[in-house]
């Protein structure tokens, strides 16, 4: 490990390429941080938008047409409208209204950066999972329906037990699009000062003049993120494919 | 992202989908949600989806947080229709004599716009190249523009080049200096060249090969035939997509304001210091600069739209 150190310090003192990060404690423990918040934000923002999806796409189908019309204006409003405003919108608008606390001398709001961001990531992709759901349900054949509820299912059981999973493996590939997308657009929490990865980068190149150094470490991160996700997704999609359809 | 030519050029094979059946079977809509699955992984974003009772909900939106800034106003303080008409040239078009605010989304939309289009033409063709080393790197080069976060770009270029280039060392004497608003430029249309790219090559392997062996019966060289046979066909196929990847990119711009460019959020934002940071205005200002985005966003998002219902019915 000290090997390792002594190498990209000499690195430094030769060339000039300073990763700070592998050869000081500070500067290391920052950026696993910032990566560890990272992970974190994209985790949580995709499980919320999950949830949020899952569940407009069963109010989607609900008997009520106040239900139905407001799942519609809520896809409508998060599709059209740039994420990195809903975000702005949420923290800066939204985020006024929610009490605050006293945290020693300031007033700190019961939601911080974080958990906004989590908020507005996982409403922004949850209104495409509900559509990418909506659609996997409607390829669920009526009979199907008819066949759960002549079996006793009640409307919330059959759609948890019977349509749910399979509608679920139907739009699986439209869901890893999107989730995609979703990894991505995280950055964009940077905008509200959440300490995630980006955030992290831009502090530790601000102290060390290492912008070059930063990139590269931010590039490898996301690209090798997306690959991951895209990799295991892939693999998934592959073994959830349902054999003879599409 | 990609899946492989094989199910792609499948899945775009069947534009009028499965024939209509009335057995209960899965198969017809879930292979169409499949098949939109495939085509939006292939274009790198999802579709528009404008209609026309939007232009009314932006409208009440806009009208209500005005009315609701109107009644939270203190007395001998401007209202919030005052204050937007004073400060809606600043918004559009910044200071007297400059191109800023919205006017420099639109400047930036555009020549991102047009140098992703160019550089992702060239990459895209690059990609169905014979040349293996060819492919191979402009398929590394797409993807890995198109896998990075927009932010992630935006960053490095507006911080690693260089805020003006000397062309001295060369022997010319002229030293180009290169604004913010430029690098935001050339940030911004990074990752459009590799969603063009692949769109490209998207077009080009879901023709059928039945259009490459017949050009090859008729003699014609690969050459001819992709400038003569393919391409023509292609561009059907890739403006629906084009023109969303520009909404999205028009849309995108505000994320420059991060880096103190100074366009529309940016100068909404000194507009509202300068009203003294009075909170009752901030919905009603946020209102306004989604109002004028949607304004322009709208005619062309719902042309791309009635784009792509005439060209489908053909292919």
């Amino acid at each position: 490990m000290e090997l390792f150190a002594d190498f990209f310090r000499e690195l430094y003192e030769n060339t000039g390429w300073n990763f700070i990060f592998l050869y000081e404690q500070y500067e290391f423990d920052r950026i696993l941080e910032g990566m560890w918040v990272s992970t974190k934000l994209i985790v949580a923002s995709l499980i919320f938008s999950l949830v949020v999806g899952f569940i407009g796409a069963w109010a989607q189908g609900a008997n009520s047409k106040i239900i139905r019309y407001g799942v519609a204006g809520y896809i409508q409003l998060f599709r059209n409208t740039p994420p990195f405003v809903q975000i702005l919108f949420f923290y800066f608008v939204l985020g006024n209204w929610v009490p605050t606390y006293d945290a020693g001398g300031y007033q700190e709001g019961y939601i911080d950066s974080f958990g906004w961001a989590v908020i507005s990531l996982g409403f922004f992709a949850g209104a495409f999972n509900t559509e990418i759901f909506r659609s996997g349900i409607e390829a669920v054949p009526e009979s199907t329906r008819e066949a759960a509820e002549a079996l006793g299912y009640t409307r919330l059981k059959s759609y948890i037990y019977i349509i749910f999973p399979l509608a679920f493996r139907v739009c699986l590939p439209a869901l890893n699009n999107n989730l995609v997308n979703l990894l991505k657009t995280t950055t964009l929490a940077y905008g509200i000062a959440v300490p995630e990865m980006m955030y992290t980068a831009n502090q530790i190149w601000s102290d060390n003049v290492n912008v070059v150094e930063m990139m590269i470490v931010l590039f490898v991160f996301y690209v090798g993120l997306v690959a991951v996700l895209v990799y295991g997704m892939h693999k998934w999609e592959k073994s959830m494919k349902i054999p003879g359809y599409g | 992202m990609d899946t492989g030519k094989g199910m792609l050029s499948n899945a775009l094979s069947s534009v009028h989908g499965a024939p209509p059946t009335d057995m209960p079977v899965l198969l017809p809509m879930a292979a169409q949600v499949r098949r939109g699955a495939l085509i939006e992984r292939r274009e790198g974003t999802y579709r528009l989806d404008v209609q026309r009772h939007h232009i009314v909900w932006v409208a009440v939106l806009f009208v209500l947080a005005g009315v609701a800034a109107q009644a939270a106003t203190p007395e001998g303080l401007i209202g919030p229709w005052e204050a937007i008409w004073k400060w809606a040239p600043f918004i559009l078009w910044g200071p007297e004599g400059e191109l800023k605010g919205f006017s420099l989304n639109l400047i930036i939309s555009f020549f991102a716009m047009l140098f992703g289009t160019v550089a992702g033409a060239a990459l895209g063709l690059m990609q169905v190249s014979l040349l293996l080393p060819v492919r191979q790197g402009s398929w590394f080069v797409t993807q890995f523009f198109r896998n990075s976060p927009w932010l992630v770009l935006l960053f490095t270029i507006m911080l690693l080049f260089p805020f003006e280039i000397n062309l001295n060392p060369i022997g010319i004497d002229l030293i180009i200096p290169v604004p913010d608003w430029m690098k935001a430029v050339i940030g911004f249309s990074l990752p459009v060249m590799a969603n063009i790219s692949e769109v490209v090559r998207g077009a080009v392997i879901s023709l059928p090969s039945g259009q490459w062996e017949s050009a090859e019966s008729l003699a014609f060289t690969r050459r001819q035939t992709m400038w003569m046979i393919i391409l023509p066909q292609c561009v059907k196929r890739m403006i629906p997509p084009w023109i969303n990847w520009y909404c999205i990119l028009a849309m995108a711009t505000p994320i420059a304001s991060i880096m103190g460019v100074e366009e529309s959020v940016t100068f909404t934002n000194q507009a509202l210091n300068a009203e003294g940071d009075r909170p009752e205005l901030i919905p009603i200002f946020y209102a306004f600069l989604l109002a004028i985005h949607f304004i322009y966003t709208y005619p062309i998002a719902r042309w791309s739209i009635r784009l792509e219902k005439q060209f489908a019915v053909k292919i």
